[in-house]
C-alpha cells in the first residue's frame, strides 16, 4: 500500500473563522491532520475547542475558511453544494449525539432513509435495512417508532442508518453523550467491530471511557491540537 | 415516488396542525366552489342563451304589451325563421306548507311553435301530443314539478292577480299533462307552460290578443344583429315600436341591473384566499422551522438541497391540493343536491371550467405557501441546523 | 386574597401579551384573518342594510297602501276609476282641504342608460294625483319646483338622478312616443322613492293606453291608529276587491326577498371565512403555547395555578382577534360605508338606489363575531397549557 493509499483522511492548515456580529472567532487555525485507513480516531478537547466543528469539515457539512480537506482523492473544498452532497450519501455515515432520527419513521424507515437516494428499488431497500438493523442486534424492533425505544437502541438505529450505505468513514459526534454507561458501552463495542471489519471512525468525544476504545486520541484545544494520545 | 410516504410522514407529525390546516383551505375550496356554482346561477343565463334566438319586446319596457299579429309581420322579414309569443302570467300557487301564496314562472304559449324555438326543453312525443290536444293542458319544468309535487294527470288551479277570467274569476283551471326536462345542464326547469288559445278565448279585459313579448329563431346567428335593426325598423313610429336584440344581450342586460355581481364576488373571493393564503403560508412556515434540525440531518446524509427544496413544496402542495380538491369535491356534491332555492335561482350546477381553475387554485396555493419555506430549507446550513438542536 | 389573585393573573397575562412581538408573524397572521372576515362579513351585510333602510325608512305608519286582492305588488295590481273612488272614501282617511288624502297611482316602468355602466335599466315611473305630497308627508323638492297636472313634466327622485344619465333639470326623456320635460328633483329622505320618477298620472294613463285605470292607492290616515277601521272598511265593502297595508308593512315585504337573500348570503360565506380563520387562529395559538411550554411549565413549577395561565393564553387570543377584529370593521366603514349603487328588486323588476349601510349595531357585531373567533380560538390551546405535564413541560428544548 502506497503512503497515499493508508491515509484516508488529510486535513491541511485548515482555519474556520466564525463571525458573530463585527467579531471574528477563530475556531480552528491552521490545523493539520491525517487519519490512516482503518482507525477508530477520538477526538477530545473542552466544549469550544473546535471539535465538533472539525468532524462538520470532515464529513462535508460545513467549509473550511482556508486550508484544503482531503477524503480519498477528494478535495472537498472543491466540491460544489450539490457533489458535496452526493458525496456525503456516497462516503459517509453521521451519528450524532441526540440521534437525530425523524420521529415519524420507524426504525426501519429511518434506516431506509440514506437508500432513497440510491438506484435501490423498495425491496432492495428493505432487505437492506433489515441488515443493517440486524447488525447493530435490532432485528426485532424493525417497526417501532423512535420514541418507543430506549436511549442506546435509538442510537443503533442511528449506527444502522450512517452504515446501511456501507461508507468508507464514519464520524460520530459524541454518540455516547446522552447514554448511561451501560448503554453506551453496547454502542462503542458496537463501533468497535465496525473498525474490526473495516470501517474507519472519527468520534468526538469528552468521555475518557469512549476515547479508550479509540485506537488514537488527539486532543484539540483552541483550535489547535495540543497532545496526541498513545497508539 | 419513493419521496412521497416521506411528506406523508411528516404530515402526520403535528396531527392536529395539519388537520386544521386541512380544514381551513377544504372551507375555503368549498367556499370557492359553492360561490361559483352561485355565480354561474345568477349570471350564467347568458351561456344558456341561443346565439340563434332573439327577443322582441315593447320599446318602453318588458311590461307592456304587444299585438299578437306582430308575430306574422316578423316572420316575413329577412333571416327571420321562426316566431313564437309568450305573455307573462303571474300564476300564483300555495306554498307545500300552504302558508302562503308564490308566483309560478308561468306563461302561455303556441305549444308547436314554441317548443321549436326552445329545443333545449325536451317533453316526450307522447305527452306532446296530449298537450295538443288538450285545450286546459300544461307542461312544467321537472324543478318545478318537484317543487309543488305536480304530477301527470294532476288538475291544478293558478291564481293570477293580472289576469281575470271573462266571468271575474282569478282562479284558473289547468291539467298537467306533461313534465319537461332539459337538454343542457343549464336549462331553466322552473317554468309552467300553457296554452295560448286556451288564455286568449277565457281572458277578459282590456288586452284580449295582446302578447308580452315575441322569441325569434333566425337562420345565420352572424346575422342576429343586423335582423334585430331590421326588427326595430319595421314598426318604427308604428303605435308599438319595439326593441329586438340578440337573447344573449337581452340575459346579460337584465344581469347588469342587479349590479356587478361577478366583481362583488371576485371580491369576496380574493378576500378569502388572501385570508387563506396567510394562514396556512403561515402554519408551513412554521412547520419546516420547526424541522430545520430534521432537514439538517437529511443534508447531512447526503439529500441535496434540490431534493429537500422539492420535499417541502412537496409538503405544502399535498396539503394544499388534499384540502383544496376535497373541497371542490364537496362543492360539487352539493351541486348535485339541486338548489336551495329553485323558484329564485333555477340553474344551479358546478361549471367544469370552475373545478379545473380550483385545482389550478390549489396548485398555486400549494406553490405560493410553500416557496418561503422551501427556499429557506434549501438555504439551510446543516452544520447551524444541526446546532439548533443541541 | 382576591386582588393577590387578580394580580397573578394579570402579571401572567401581561407576561404573555409582551411576547407577542417576539412571535409577529403568527400573531400577525391571525389577526389579519379575523380582519378578513370581518371586514367581508360587515361588507356583505352592509348592503343588506343599506338595501332594507332604504325600502323602509320612507314607510310611514300613518300611510296605507291599497292594491287590487291578491296582487304581491304595483305590477301585478288594476284598479278601476269606481274602485280607487271607493277606497278614497272609505273612513279612516284624513281628510284635506280638497276632500280626502288619497292618491291614486299608476306605476310603469321604463328603459334609461345607468351612468356607470351605459346599458339600460329599468326605472319606476309613477304617475300621481296631486294629493300624493300631502299623502306622503315626507316629499322635499330639493330643485326646480313640481310638475304641472295636464303637462307632460316629470319629477325624479335624487337616487334616480345620480345613477341614470339625462335625468337634469331641463333635459327630455322620450318614452315611446311622449316627450317629457324634467322639472324638478325631490327627495323623500333616503326612501325608495327616490329611485322613482313621478308625473301627472293623467297625463300617463293616455300615453300608455290604460284608460282611466290605476294600479295602487296610496292613502293617509287619520292617524296610525285608524288603520284597522280603514283595513276592515276597505275588505268588508262588497263593491271592493281589495287590500289595505300599511305602507312600513308594505314596503318590508317588497324588500323581504332581495335584503334576505344578500343576508342569507352573507351570513353563508362568513360562517365559512370564520371557521377557516378560527383554524388559522387555533393552529396560532397551539403554536404560541408549544413555543412558551418551558415559560408555562416554569411558572407552574413556581406554584402558580392554572387558572392565570389558562386566562393569559385565552387573553393574548382574545386581544389578537379583536385587534384584527377593529381593523376589519375599520376596513369595512371606511370602504363601504355610504357607497352609493343600485340594483333590481326582483319583486317589481325595477331599479332601487341606495347606500351601503355600516350600521353601529353592524360593527358591533362584526366585532362581537371577531371575539368570539378568538374565544374559541384560544380556549383548546390554553386548557392545553394547563393540563400540561410540568416535569416533561420543563425539558422541552
Amino acid at each position: 500500500m502506497s503512503a497515499e493509499s493508508s491515509d484516508l483522511v488529510r486535513i491541511e492548515h485548515v482555519t474556520k473563522t466564525f463571525h458573530r456580529g463585527s467579531e471574528e472567532i477563530h475556531v480552528l487555525s491552521g490545523l493539520d491532520l491525517t487519519v490512516a485507513r482503518g482507525e477508530f480516531l477520538a477526538l477530545m478537547g473542552p466544549s469550544g475547542s473546535g471539535k465538533s466543528t472539525l468532524l462538520n469539515l470532515i464529513g462535508g457539512l460545513d467549509r473550511a475558511t482556508s486550508g484544503s480537506v482531503i477524503i480519498e482523492n477528494d478535495r472537498l473544498d472543491e466540491l460544489d453544494d450539490r457533489q458535496l452532497a452526493a458525496w456525503r450519501a456516497r462516503h459517509v455515515g453521521f451519528v450524532f449525539q441526540f440521534y437525530n432520527l425523524m420521529p415519524v419513521l420507524t426504525a426501519q424507515k429511518n434506516v431506509e432513509l440514506p437508500l432513497l437516494l440510491t438506484h435501490l428499488n423498495r425491496r432492495e431497500r428493505r432487505e437492506h435495512a433489515e441488515i443493517a438493523l440486524n447488525a447493530v442486534g435490532l432485528s426485532h424492533r424493525l417497526n417501532h417508532f423512535p420514541r418507543t425505544l430506549s436511549g442506546g437502541e435509538q442510537q443503533r438505529v442511528g449506527i444502522a442508518r450512517a452504515i446501511v450505505t456501507d461508507p468508507t468513514l464514519l464520524l460520530c459526534d459524541e454518540p455516547t453523550g446522552d447514554l448511561d454507561r451501560k448503554s453506551g458501552d453496547e454502542v462503542l463495542s458496537l463501533l468497535q467491530s465496525l473498525q474490526e471489519n473495516g470501517k474507519t471512525i472519527i468520534m468526538v468525544t469528552h468521555d475518557p471511557h469512549a476515547s479508550a476504545r479509540a485506537s488514537r486520541t488527539v486532543h484539540l484545544d483552541k483550535g489547535q491540537l495540543s497532545t496526541t494520545g498513545p497508539e | 415516488m419513493k419521496f412521497l410516504s416521506l411528506i406523508w410522514s411528516s404530515m402526520k407529525r403535528k396531527k392536529l396542525r395539519s388537520v386544521l390546516t386541512l380544514l381551513s383551505i377544504f372551507v375555503a375550496f368549498l367556499l370557492f366552489g359553492i360561490l361559483c356554482i352561485l355565480k354561474e346561477s345568477l349570471t350564467g343565463g347568458v351561456s344558456a342563451t341561443d346565439a340563434a334566438r332573439l327577443v322582441v319586446r315593447h320599446k318602453v319596457s318588458f311590461i307592456q304589451m304587444l299585438p299578437q299579429g306582430y308575430a306574422n309581420r316578423i316572420k316575413t322579414i329577412h333571416g327571420v325563421s321562426l316566431v313564437a309569443h309568450q305573455t307573462w302570467f303571474n300564476g300564483m300557487t300555495k306554498t307545500m306548507d300552504n302558508a302562503s301564496d308564490v308566483v309560478v314562472p308561468s306563461f302561455p304559449v303556441d305549444p308547436e311553435i314554441f317548443m321549436k324555438i326552445y329545443p333545449e326543453l325536451v317533453l316526450p312525443a307522447s305527452q306532446m301530443e296530449a298537450w295538443m290536444s288538450t285545450r286546459t293542458g300544461a307542461v312544467v319544468g321537472k324543478t318545478a314539478a318537484d317543487k309543488y309535487k305536480w304530477r301527470i294527470g294532476d288538475h291544478i288551479q293558478l291564481t293570477s292577480p293580472i289576469w281575470q277570467t271573462e266571468a271575474g274569476a282569478n282562479s284558473w283551471e289547468f291539467n298537467i299533462v306533461g313534465i319537461y326536462t332539459g337538454a343542457k345542464k343549464n336549462t331553466d326547469l322552473s317554468g309552467f307552460l300553457f296554452r295560448y288559445d286556451y288564455f286568449e278565448e277565457m281572458r277578459g279585459g282590456l288586452d284580449k290578443s295582446m302578447v308580452g313579448w315575441f322569441g325569434v329563431r333566425v337562420d345565420d346567428p352572424q346575422q342576429a344583429d343586423a335582423i334585430s335593426k331590421r326588427i326595430d325598423d319595421e314598426f318604427a313610429n308604428s303605435p308599438w315600436e319595439v326593441k329586438a336584440e340578440p337573447e344573449g344581450a337581452m340575459v346579460q342586460g337584465f344581469i347588469q341591473q342587479f349590479g356587478d355581481i361577478a366583481s362583488i364576488i371576485r371580491a369576496v373571493l380574493s378576500m378569502v384566499f388572501f385570508t387563506i393564503l396567510l394562514i396556512s403560508g403561515n402554519t408551513m412556515s412554521q412547520a419546516v422551522r420547526e424541522r430545520f434540525a430534521e432537514l439538517g440531518v437529511l443534508k447531512a446524509i447526503g439529500f441535496p438541497n434540490g431534493l429537500v427544496l422539492m420535499l417541502v413544496l412537496g409538503e405544502s402542495c399535498t396539503v394544499a391540493l388534499l384540502g383544496g380538491l376535497t373541497g371542490l369535491a364537496m362543492a360539487w356534491v352539493f351541486s348535485l343536491g339541486g338548489s336551495p332555492v329553485p323558484n329564485f335561482l333555477p340553474v344551479w350546477y358546478m361549471k367544469p371550467q370552475d373545478i379545473y381553475l380550483g385545482m389550478g387554485f390549489a396548485l398555486l396555493l400549494g406553490l405560493v405557501t410553500g416557496a418561503v419555506p422551501a427556499i429557506q430549507a434549501f438555504r439551510l446550513r446543516i452544520a447551524e441546523a444541526l446546532r439548533r438542536d443541541a | 386574597m382576591a386582588s393577590n389573585w387578580l394580580s397573578q393573573l394579570f402579571t401572567v397575562a401581561l407576561f404573555n401579551l409582551r411576547s407577542i412581538p417576539a412571535r409577529k408573524g403568527s400573531a400577525l397572521t391571525a389577526a389579519v384573518g379575523i380582519a378578513g372576515v370581518v371586514a367581508v362579513l360587515t361588507g356583505v351585510l352592509s348592503i343588506a342594510e343599506g338595501f332594507r333602510k332604504t325600502m323602509t325608512s320612507a314607510g310611514s305608519p300613518d300611510v296605507a297602501i291599497v292594491l287590487r286582492a291578491g296582487a304581491e305588488n304595483e305590477m301585478t295590481s288594476g284598479l278601476g276609476r269606481d274602485e280607487t273612488r271607493l277606497i278614497a272614501d272609505t273612513p279612516g282617511v284624513a281628510r284635506g282641504a280638497a276632500g280626502p288624502l288619497a292618491s291614486a297611482e299608476l306605476f310603469v316602468i321604463i328603459s334609461l342608460p345607468k351612468r356607470t355602466t351605459g346599458t339600460d335599466a329599468n326605472v319606476p315611473l309613477r304617475g300621481v294625483e296631486g294629493t300624493a305630497f300631502e299623502v306622503r308627508g315626507n316629499i322635499r323638492m330639493l330643485e326646480g319646483r313640481r310638475f304641472e297636472s295636464g303637462k307632460n313634466e316629470i319629477i325624479v327622485g335624487a337616487g334616480a338622478r345620480r345613477e341614470f344619465a339625462g335625468l337634469n333639470i331641463g333635459q327630455e326623456i322620450k318614452v315611446g312616443r311622449n316627450v317629457w320635460t324634467v322639472v324638478g328633483v325631490f327627495t323623500s329622505g333616503g326612501g325608495i322613492s327616490d329611485s322613482e320618477i313621478w308625473t301627472d298620472a293623467a297625463v300617463l294613463q293616455p300615453a300608455y293606453n290604460r284608460g282611466p285605470t290605476f294600479q295602487s292607492v296610496y292613502v293617509r290616515l287619520a292617524s296610525p291608529e285608524d288603520f284597522g277601521i280603514f283595513k276592515n272598511g276597505i275588505s268588508k265593502n262588497p263593491e271592493l276587491k281589495a287590500t289595505a297595508r300599511t305602507l312600513p308593512d308594505f314596503y318590508s315585504s317588497q324588500s323581504e326577498m332581495l335584503s334576505q337573500f344578500i343576508t342569507v348570503f352573507g351570513v353563508f360565506i362568513s360562517v365559512m371565512m370564520g371557521l377557516g380563520a378560527l383554524f388559522g387562529a387555533l393552529n396560532t395559538m397551539y403554536s404560541a403555547v408549544a413555543s412558551r411550554t418551558r415559560e408555562i411549565a416554569t411558572l407552574r413549577a413556581l406554584g402558580f395555578p392554572a387558572a392565570p395561565v389558562v386566562v393569559s393564553v385565552l387573553a393574548e387570543s382574545i386581544v389578537l382577534s379583536l385587534a384584527g377584529g377593529v381593523v376589519g370593521a375599520a376596513a369595512a366603514y371606511w370602504a363601504f360605508n355610504g357607497y352609493q349603487t343600485s340594483t333590481m328588486n326582483f319583486q317589481t323588476f325595477s331599479q332601487v338606489s341606495f347606500n351601503f349601510a355600516v350600521t353601529p349595531l353592524l360593527l358591533a357585531a362584526a366585532i362581537a363575531m371577531a371575539a368570539i373567533l378568538g374565544l374559541f380560538g384560544g380556549l383548546f390551546p390554553a386548557l392545553r397549557a394547563a393540563r400540561m405535564p410540568i416535569a416533561s413541560a420543563l425539558r422541552d428544548s
